[in-house]
């Protein structure tokens, strides 16, 4: 398993809500051209940054509650959530210095 | 930070322009440094379905697939692929250089420019907001959200076609909404839609106002002939009006035309700026095509070729008379 976990809709509340670190999780599906340039990118951030933020991805193709309880109508998006709050969230592929920049009061 | 070589050459954007021309100038040997940018890495072809139209590939092949092909082309002859945006260009002097999102910069004797285009916006209130939210430039990454949805796609030419025609597989129903009273796309797309049982019409329909708080609810139509306006309650709101070139980085050093173009010399990719050459799409109002960009983009890569020999050849004069003045002087 690469630094970027998988998380599904059953897993998404023990994952991501409950984790004491903040979270990001990227939306994505293997139809989404753009989402597979933002894979790598998160991963990369995942191998730098992985001790201070937990990164995940959540394939909607196979879980669909979790984007629909999210308002996640459109790929790729990047939602951060803090103390089970979302506080953040990037809609279309962003670049990996915006990324970190976004990031960096938690890092 | 700057980096203290000066390369031969730079190449910003991806896409068949700019994947086409890393080939070429990697097999001229001029390692090709190009920055594909993050969000348009591949270019418009990224969020493309079948392409039917390319040569060489009889059975069609997807966007994306493509792309990737192009990019380990390239890759292979030793071009240097980063996946960053430009943020900045000095392309004035002998010496140009680019900078990156974080800051960084990189310089060479010559670049090129293949930045390609970006989706036009309505440009009305609430479309920022509910993008990715309902409203949505890109039917392949989007369009699997609204299973059994009604759904609209604003536009009359070939991509809004392609795009409601694809969104059918998940949608209830597509509304194209086009301001005229005919479609513009060409004939067997037009004929495609004319059959489909899920696709209705909205003619002579301009989208007025968006509506939704958390996601999309509805849209405003006014009618373009009568002015007279009715509400079409939709899940998705696909945006296909067309594309501007993305050129804004470079207004002021590099001459545009009215579109906001890279306007070139003739024939040739170069611009107004000696060592700056232009292809694809931020140069083509009228082709706009895979193989059209991929064809200007092998030009910019021999246009710089030469310029970089006759740049070598007028340094080895000047080095030669350098010499031989000083051998007079001894």
């Amino acid at each position: 398993m690469g630094a970027v976990a998988e998380v599904t809709d059953s897993t998404f509340d023990e994952v991501v809500l409950k984790s004491a670190k903040p979270v990001v999780v990227d939306f994505w599906a293997d139809w989404c051209g753009p989402c597979k340039q933002v894979a790598p990118i998160i991963e990369e951030l995942a191998q730098s940054h992985g001790d201070k933020v937990t990164f995940v991805k959540m394939d909607t193709n196979t879980n669909p509650v979790t984007p629909a309880n999210n308002h996640v109508l459109g790929l790729p998006t990047i939602q951060v959530y803090v103390g089970g709050e979302l506080v953040k969230a990037f809609k279309g592929a962003k670049t990996k210095s915006v990324l970190l920049n976004a990031l960096e009061e938690y890092l | 930070m700057s980096t203290d070589t000066v390369r031969d050459v730079i190449i910003v954007g991806s896409g068949p322009a700019g994947y086409t021309a890393a080939v070429y100038a990697a097999r001229a040997n001029l390692k090709p440094l190009v920055f594909e940018g993050s969000i348009t890495a591949g270019g418009a072809l990224m969020t493309t379905t079948e392409v039917e139209n390319f040569p060489g590939f009889a059975e069609g092949i997807m966007g994306p697939e493509l792309m990737d092909q192009m990019r380990a082309q390239a890759e292979r002859f030793g071009a240097e692929l980063v996946t960053e945006d430009i943020t900045e260009m000095d392309l004035t002097g002998d010496v140009k250089t680019v900078t990156d999102g974080y800051g960084n910069t990189y310089s060479a004797r010559s670049v090129i420019l293949a930045m390609g285009s970006a989706y036009r916006k309505l440009g009305l209130p609430n479309e920022e907001r509910l993008s990715g939210h309902g409203v949505s430039w890109c039917a392949t990454c989007d369009g699997f959200f609204f299973r059994d949805k009604d759904i609209a796609v604003v536009g009359g030419g070939d991509s809004a076609v392609e795009e409601a025609t694809f969104l059918t597989r998940f949608a209830k129903s597509v509304t194209i909404v086009h301001r005229r009273e005919r479609l513009r796309a060409s004939k067997i797309m037009a004929a495609r839609a004319h059959k489909d049982p899920k696709i209705n019409f909205a003619w002579n329909s301009a989208v007025a106002e968006i509506h939704g708080e958390k996601s999309l609810t509805g849209i405003t139509l006014t009618d373009t002939v009568t002015g007279e306006q009715r509400e079409l309650p939709v899940a998705g709101l696909f945006i296909a009006i067309g594309h501007d070139p993305r050129s804004e980085l470079i207004r002021g050093q590099v001459h545009l035309d009215g579109g906001g173009y890279v306007e070139t010399d003739g024939k040739s990719t170069r611009t107004n700026l000696p060592g700056v050459f232009a292809c694809g799409d931020l140069v083509d109002h009228t082709y706009r095509q895979a193989i059209t960009a991929a064809g200007t983009g092998c030009s910019a890569a021999l246009d710089a070729e030469r310029y970089l020999a006759d740049l070598d050849d007028a340094g080895s004069v000047l080095l030669a008379e350098h010499d031989s003045l000083l051998s007079a002087v001894n």
